[in-house]
């Protein structure tokens, strides 16, 4: 195995171990937190954006790291958040948490994997398609949000920590 | 706010957060160790192993496919991340017993009943449908939800509120209130 395949696979067990540990992997999670009733997998998210946002900027701007940000393209964004979420909601796992579902046992999990191959399989087919009509809308290209309203990073990242914060001790209050 | 859950897991809050620290060491060490800062993700692995599964009837095909040259059929960091993922929660779910051989979900099956192959064709298609939308948006839960929000993305926020927005729409749908 070469040394990037090591390091994504430790990396990958850590983040397996976690998510199980978390008890996001679950469809019930998943599900329950779509249908507002059990917000565990936001608690998970949520927690590790706080405090994984802290270090990530501190060390972009320290440049000892390089930020990539995936492209804005409206139509891309738009029609595919929506699409990933409809099929999110049906099949009860992310692309990540599948896997780590089949790995706890959740053996049900393949059948979703085997969709999201296939899915794969047929975005790869359509994609010349897609260049031309939904890809080639508008590209705002890759853009941070602190950038493009103008103002200080540390801001949107405190902005986001006093709102996440308030939204845990509502998820506490309520049981969820 | 307890630090295990009934079943003996951990606060989804310090799960989470630990997931945060690796986050940032995995930055640092693909940086570090391969020259280029990689973020955790998922989604394009799905891309790579449909290319793999294509290549052995359709060589032809997927050498000639625009997507597939353009996202690399070969197993790379994140390809072997998400193996490390299966690793990963088997190892955790081994050791404190909650491995559990589950051929339905549970509010499935009390929604939709115990058939195996309803599941499978329902999960099946809206795997189908949901890997078409992550590719278009460029990531998934992992990939926009967690690298693109700790990287202050405009793309990460509308495309998670997005997720959660359709997924609670469809969540009603499918499973309605009861569920």
């Amino acid at each position: 195995m070469s040394k990037e395949q090591l390091l994504g696979l430790a990396t990958g067990v850590v983040f397996g171990f976690l998510l199980q540990k978390g008890r996001v992997l679950r469809f019930d999670k998943q599900v329950g937190a779509m249908l507002l009733k059990d917000m565990t997998i936001l608690k998970f998210m949520f927690s590790a954006i706080l405090v994984g946002m802290v270090g990530i900027v501190l060390l972009s701007n320290a440049g000892v790291i390089s930020i990539s940000h995936k492209p804005m393209n409206l139509g891309a964004v738009l029609l595919g958040g929506i699409l990933f979420g409809s099929g999110w909601a049906v099949m009860g796992f992310c692309p990540g948490t599948s896997i780590g579902a089949l790995g706890e046992g959740r053996w049900h999990a393949i059948f979703a994997v085997a969709g999201m191959v296939a899915g794969a399989a047929i975005y790869a087919e359509l994609y010349p398609f897609l260049k031309t009509t939904v890809l080639a809308w508008k590209d705002f290209g890759k853009i941070g949000l602190a950038e493009t309203i103008g103002i200080s990073q540390w801001v949107v990242v405190a902005i986001l920590w006093v709102g996440v914060i308030a939204l845990f001790f509502r998820f506490e209050k309520k049981r969820l | 706010m307890k630090w295990k859950t009934e079943d003996g897991g951990w606060s989804p809050y310090a799960a989470g957060a630990l997931a945060g620290i690796l986050a940032i060491a995995s930055a640092f060490a693909t940086t570090k160790l391969l020259g280029k800062t990689s973020y955790l993700g998922a989604s394009t692995t799905f891309v790579r192993a449909a290319g793999f599964l294509e290549k052995t009837t359709a060589s032809e095909r997927v050498a000639a496919n625009e997507y597939f040259i353009k996202e690399k059929v070969r197993v790379d960091w994140q390809f072997m991340l998400v193996a490390g993922i299966f690793l990963g929660a088997l190892i955790s779910s081994a050791t404190d017993k909650s491995f559990k051989l589950e051929s339905v979900p549970p509010t499935w099956k009390s929604r939709f009943g115990a058939s195996i192959i309803k599941r499978a064709v329902w999960a099946f298609g809206g795997g189908v449908v949901a890997m078409i939308g992550a590719r278009m948006a460029d990531g998934c839960p992992s990939g926009h939800g967690l690298s693109g929000m700790m990287q202050l993305s405009v793309s990460a926020f509308v495309a998670l509120a997005l997720f959660f927005v359709s997924g609670i729409i469809t969540a009603r749908l499918v499973y309605g209130r009861r569920a």
